[in-house]
């Protein structure tokens, strides 16, 4: 047995941090089997979301609205789909009903965990990656174009080296930026993750 | 605010529209900004505070730390999502 080295290595790194960060401290030991969808799924934001800070393309695939949809559609069919497979149609009784309420309470506690579960999450998820990806882009094009504006000033030549200021701010703003487009993919993965594995196990 | 409501009272129709637009555009952003702006700063400074107790559980205090960010930021960008629909 070799050491593995260059890509292996990294491939490696992202599976770990798939299997011990987001698999096993959200699912258990029992989630294992998920991890090539959520490493898949981690690496694609991931991926859609670097060309946000990369220079000419500077544009987040996940900043249209498409792909975080379908993402969190996909999530969506999935962990209902898991929670149907795991506890039959049990799943609605557990998800509608949770234990240890009052009885009276079921009616106000029923139509909001329908409504938290099944509506709000999708649409939650497919919010926050998309309005994350694209603020952080406005962000960027807006300290772009104002320094350009300031570089190009007429009229009052003191103007002109100002311009030095909101180029400063983009810089700062492009590394945060690469802080987010990780930021989110793992609070996406996380998040489904979440979502499963509280589909496969009922809560106590 | 009187000179803005007098220069407001100008225009037409139409750019009436655009300038409350633009201006309550700003303000639903802004005062969607300012809960989870606590509630973040709360949430991530107790879970320093806990994570400085016990070390040992810092990996667990960090997942649902991110997830409560996760939770509490999305108010803010519906806001900003608001803002959007809005503005344009």
């Amino acid at each position: 047995m070799k050491a593995p080295k260059g890509v292996r290595n990294l491939a490696e790194t992202l599976v770990e941090f798939i299997e011990n960060g987001i698999v096993m401290q959200t699912m258990g030991r029992d989630g294992l089997g998920w991890t090539p969808f959520l490493l898949s799924m981690f690496t694609f934001i991931y991926l859609c979301n670097v060309p946000g800070i990369i220079p000419f393309l500077q544009m987040p695939a996940t900043a249209r609205i498409a792909i975080p949809m379908f993402l969190s559609l996909l999530v969506w069919v999935v962990f209902i789909g898991t929670g149907f497979k795991h506890q039959g149609i049990g799943y609605l009784k557990s998800s509608l009903f949770p234990p240890g309420v009052p009885k009276a309470l079921y009616i106000l506690v029923t139509p909001i965990e329908f409504i938290s579960t099944f509506l709000v999450r999708p649409f939650s998820l497919t919010v926050r990656l998309f309005a994350n990806m694209l603020a952080g882009h406005i962000l960027l094009v807006t300290f772009a174009l104002l320094s350009e504006a300031l570089f190009q000033a007429k009229g009052n030549p003191a103007l002109i080296p100002m311009g030095v200021l909101p180029l400063f701010m983009l810089i700062f703003l492009t590394g945060f930026e690469v802080l987010v487009a990780f930021l989110q993919a793992y609070i996406f993965t996380i998040l489904t993750a979440v979502y499963i594995g509280g589909a496969a196990h009922p809560e106590h | 605010m009187e000179a803005l409501s007098a220069l407001v009272a100008e225009l037409t129709g139409d750019e009436q529209k655009a300038a409350s637009a633009a201006s309550s555009a700003g303000f639903a952003y802004g005062l969607a900004a300012i809960g989870p702006g606590i509630g973040i700063g709360y949430l991530v400074g107790k879970s320093v505070e806990a994570m400085a107790r016990q070390p040992e559980a810092a990996g667990m205090v960090r997942t649902t730390m991110f997830l409560g960010i996760a939770f509490t930021e999305a108010l803010a960008l519906i806001g900003f999502v608001v803002f959007i629909l809005i503005g344009l």
